[in-house]
């Protein structure tokens, strides 16, 4: 900043004002009839007002005073919790607290800004302007402080300690991403699987029951996963749970649907991949990967919530409408010898969003 | 600072019973600051309401760092399994993650906690809404220009990164919305070509969802994006203190001066006052709107899923360009490129705030202006720098409006295909449309301006001649309007090249300079200049011939005002009754202004 707050000429080099001056000559139309006079506030005059204006300004940081007070008391006085609906959804401790202390608040900025407009003097000061730039002396001056450094230094001089020292530093970014490595496993095929297996049942995803054909009427939608979510093994532990629980359930969740046989048009390929009507697919969209389960029984349809692509669940889980590139994996179902549904295999491709090496 | 002076042996020293000059001078002997102080503690800030905007924005981060650190004595960033046990009755017994867990906690067990959730949300939206709003205001008044340009660069990715501290900020609580939201960055992630199953994997320590996403989001949150906002606010705040803040034209008010009140009264009181008031109204908020309420959503369940999933509205323009992408897809050589994710997602917001930050020195190398701007202009006065943010605004519209299809769709009863089909169109229409019709609407709005210059305005004083003939009066604005309306400058439109110099040298630089030509053609070339001196002389003395009603007679309206014939309820009828410009007696509701 330059040392001189009123004199930007005295600086020895154009200032915004000369730009102004060389404006004006080039034909401004009107000339600047400089800044109005001061026009008296009534709290300025009037002793009676100014008073008015100070009991005024006191009252507000009297109140703000009298708010946190309640605060307080409300925050001793509402229980918290107990019922988070009374008072407009948002519980009574929560209400007196916002309240009283966003009203504390408040009245301290009113109190200030009144005060500020009412009392401070409110005569405009003026301030001169100064370029942004340095001094063409000083820049100057810089630069050759710089280049004396540089030179100094030798580095243009010694290439050989010039370069091992670009090269040294630039091996130090092999350590620096070398260590990020461990933030994860490498994905490998995982994308391309799922804990679905030849003959594991398919169940509801609310007490893990598996399913019998027959339980499942026309037009419902049955959200479902993998029997081996809810199984136990020897010491009566789960066999999948925790975190790998969530990864496995974040491909394998399903949903099984059944339509009239009538109206399922399976690719060839896909004649016997479901049981008398009843299809399973993919609940994970292959947009981004949200779970789909906005079911239109009547014209077969599933809408995903989060970006409103549609599959066609008749015709193959066929993309018609919205973002989505792929149809929904279906997963080929049969029944096992006790009669509940089972899967024929794993899906045959991956489920979910697309990536790179997907194919 | 001359450091001659306070290196001496004898402190300059002030009566010894002010204690304030004890305190500055034991300080200043440590500091020296007293010189920077000096001429900072009465600095002058111009006054206007729109310069309140980015108050906002820096206020509310305030409030975010306060209410945060509140918020992390009782939040756990984890994501190990407990089985919650609160007062909560509908979700006790229920599986969940430890930081939904001590979300739930926050809100029912911790007294003020729900409040402390309900500010620190409210405080994040109003300080996103707020940079956008001062974004658009610094835009719309030309405060970019040099040499501003490196702040408008920092704002941008203070906007930016608020955005990213908002999205890593609502997804910490592991609720089932806000699940949905990191799973479908998880899918966004997944599309980039050749590295985006990695960086998917690395992020997420594994497969989605993993058990690190959580602490790592909070790392994010609570120190490495808010240390760089910190910082970059810091450096915004800085420069504005050293070029001084832009101005309106005005009597006395020019592009060498600022002129406004000191900070210390004045603004201290109304920007430290206005702290509190924006703290007062966000706890308000807090306190009577609520807002994400967590315990609604249950945990996240990587199969389940709400209806009606939409992110902080600030992300709704990206979701809403994704809603609205067709879904191509390319499959090549064994690899898969999904458009329909990469360009909406990852593509159209680096391209956005790309032309954001370059939005300045486009401009400047269209105008090949090089001066130092510290007066605004009007939106009018540069109507296709107008245009092109009303443009940019449309296309934010209609992505936004696109987040939101499917509540459209329900709430008004339409066909959800519909709406985006009327959107992919409406994305490169609309903004065209809005374009050009800005750009008209600027124009007019010039030509009004120049209307009320040379031919005064107005005056609402109806006069018949002695033939009976009616005319309105027009009154020539007052000297400080008129000053005010013209204090701008005249666009220079860049000139077309030679293809060669006088000697036959082939200009290497034509096509460059054409185009930039042509730029400037296209960016001034159907604006109104102001009138030149000799215009508005000649405005004037065609004014006062026509005020002339009678050359023979002896009513005569001379060109220095009254000439005391005409008459109005006993008042001289000189057309300045209702404008406040002099007294009318009698009248005390007319009175001053």
């Amino acid at each position: 900043m330059s040392e001189d707050q009123n004199f930007p000429a005295a600086m020895g080099h154009p200032t915004a004002h000369d730009v102004e001056v060389e404006k004006a000559a080039a034909g401004d139309p009107v000339a600047d009839p400089g800044l109005a006079a001061h026009e008296p506030r009534p709290t300025d005059v009037d002793p009676h007002a100014e008073k008015r204006a100070e009991r005024q300004i006191a009252t507000l940081f009297g109140l703000s005073s009298v708010c946190a007070v309640l605060f307080v008391i409300s925050y001793f006085v509402f229980k918290v919790g107990a019922n988070p609906t009374i008072i407009a959804g948002l519980g009574a401790s929560n209400v007196a607290l916002g309240l009283t202390l966003g009203l504390a608040l408040l009245l301290i900025g009113m109190g200030a800004i009144q005060w500020a407009r009412k009392l401070m003097s409110d005569v405009e000061m003026v301030e001169m302007r100064h370029p942004a730039a340095s001094s063409a002396e000083d820049r100057e001056a810089a630069i050759s402080s710089f280049q004396a450094g540089v030179k100094d230094s030798g580095i243009a001089r010694r290439p050989l300690i010039r370069n091992s020292l670009i090269g040294a530093l630039a091996f130090l970014g092999l350590p620096l991403i070398v260590v990020l490595r461990d933030l994860g496993p490498l994905p490998g095929n995982k994308l391309a699987h799922t804990v679905w297996r030849k003959g594991m049942r398919l169940t509801n995803d609310i007490a893990g029951t598996p399913i019998k054909p027959e339980e499942v009427e026309i037009g419902q939608l049955i959200n479902g996963e993998p029997a081996i979510f809810y199984a136990k093994d020897a010491q009566g532990k789960p066999v999948i749970e925790g975190t790998e629980l969530l990864q496995a359930k974040a491909k394998a969740a399903i949903i099984i649907v059944r339509m009239k046989p009538e109206d399922i048009t399976p690719l060839p390929n896909r004649r016997n991949w479901g049981v008398s009507g009843i299809l399973c697919y993919s609940k994970i969209c292959t947009h981004v990967g949200c779970p789909i389960s906005l079911w239109e029984q009547q014209t077969h349809h599933l809408l995903c919530p989060c970006h409103q692509s549609t599959f066609d669940l008749a015709d193959n889980g066929k993309v018609i409408f919205g973002p989505a590139g792929r149809a929904l994996p279906q997963l080929p179902i049969t029944v096992d010898s006790e009669g509940y549904l089972v899967a024929q295999s794993d899906f045959h491709e991956p489920v979910g969003p697309s990536y790179w090496e997907r194919g | 600072m001359s450091t001659a002076t306070s290196n001496g042996k004898t402190a300059a020293r002030a009566p010894k019973s002010d204690p304030l000059a004890k305190v500055a001078t034991w300080a200043d002997e440590r500091t020296g600051l007293a010189g920077l102080a000096k001429k900072q503690i009465r600095k002058v800030f111009p006054d206007h309401w729109s310069f309140m905007l980015g108050e906002i924005a820096l206020w509310s981060f305030v409030v975010l760092l306060v209410t945060g650190t509140l918020l992390t004595l009782w939040f756990k960033p984890s994501m190990g399994d407990v089985v919650y046990n609160g007062t909560y009755d509908r979700l006790r017994g229920v599986t969940m993650s430890e930081a939904y867990a001590s979300s739930l906690n926050i809100s029912f067990d911790v007294r003020g906690g729900l409040l402390l959730r309900q500010v620190h949300h409210w405080a994040a939206m109003l300080f996103i809404a707020s940079m956008l709003v001062h974004l658009m205001r610094v835009y719309f008044t030309g405060a970019f220009r040099k040499p501003r340009e490196l702040n408008w660069v920092i704002g941008t990715l203070l906007l930016l990164l608020g955005t990213l501290e908002g999205f890593t900020g609502y997804s910490l609580p592991d609720d089932l919305l806000s699940g949905t939201g990191i799973r479908a960055a998880d899918g966004f992630i997944k599309s980039v070509p050749l590295v985006g199953s990695y960086v998917s994997f690395f992020l997420f320590g594994g497969e989605f969802p993993g058990s690190v996403i959580i602490p790592r989001l909070y790392a994010a949150h609570i120190l490495l994006i808010p240390g760089i906002l910190l910082a970059l606010i810091g450096a915004h705040m800085l420069l504005l203190v050293f070029h001084k803040h832009t101005q309106w034209p005005g009597p006395g008010r020019t592009n060498d001066n600022v002129v406004g009140y000191p900070l210390l009264p004045v603004y201290t009181a109304k920007a430290g006052g206005f702290f509190f008031v924006v703290f007062g109204v966000t706890v308000l908020m807090g306190g009577l709107l609520s807002l994400n309420p967590v315990w609604m959503y249950g945990p996240y369940d990587p199969s389940q899923v709400t209806a009606g999933s939409q992110p902080d509205w600030y992300m709704g323009w990206p979701d809403g360009a994704l809603r609205m992408m067709p879904g191509w897809e390319t499959h090549l050589f064994g690899f898969t490129l999904s458009w329909n994710v990469f360009l909406p997602i990852i593509v159209l917001p680096g391209l956005t705030f790309t032309v954001l930050l370059l939005l300045p020195f486009l401009e400047a190398w269209i105008t090949g202006d090089r001066r130092e701007h510290h007066l605004l202009q009007r939106p009018r006065n540069n109507p296709t720098r107008t245009a092109l943010m009303v443009g940019l605004m449309t296309m934010y519209a209609v992505f936004w409006i696109s987040g939101g299809n499917d509540i459209l769709a329900i709430k008004l009863n339409l066909d959800l295909n519909y709406i985006t089909y009327f959107n992919r169109v409406a994305v490169f229409v609309g903004p065209v449309l809005a374009f050009w019709i800005t750009r008209r609407w600027c124009i007019s709005l010039q030509r009004a301006d120049q209307e009320r210059l040379l031919h005064g305005y107005e005056s609402g004083v109806i006069m018949r001649s002695p033939e009976g003939a009616y005319a309105e009066k027009h009154v020539p604005v007052s000297a400080d309007e008129a000053y005010t309306l013209t204090a701008r400058d005249r666009d220079e439109i860049a000139e077309l090249p030679a293809a060669s110099d006088e000697n036959g040298v082939r200009n290497r630089n034509a096509p460059l300079q054409r185009t930039r030509a042509k730029a400037s053609r296209f960016w001034f070339g159907k604006n109104i200049q102001k009138p030149t001196a000799e215009e508005l002389d000649e405005a004037k003395h065609h004014a006062e011939v026509e005020l002339r009603v009678h050359e023979d007679g002896h009513q005569h309206l001379m060109s220095d005002g009254y000439s005391g014939n005409y008459e109005l309820d006993g008042q001289p009828a000189d057309g300045h009754q209702f404008d406040g410009r002099h007294d009318t007696e009698g009248d005390e509701l007319r009175k001053g202004h």
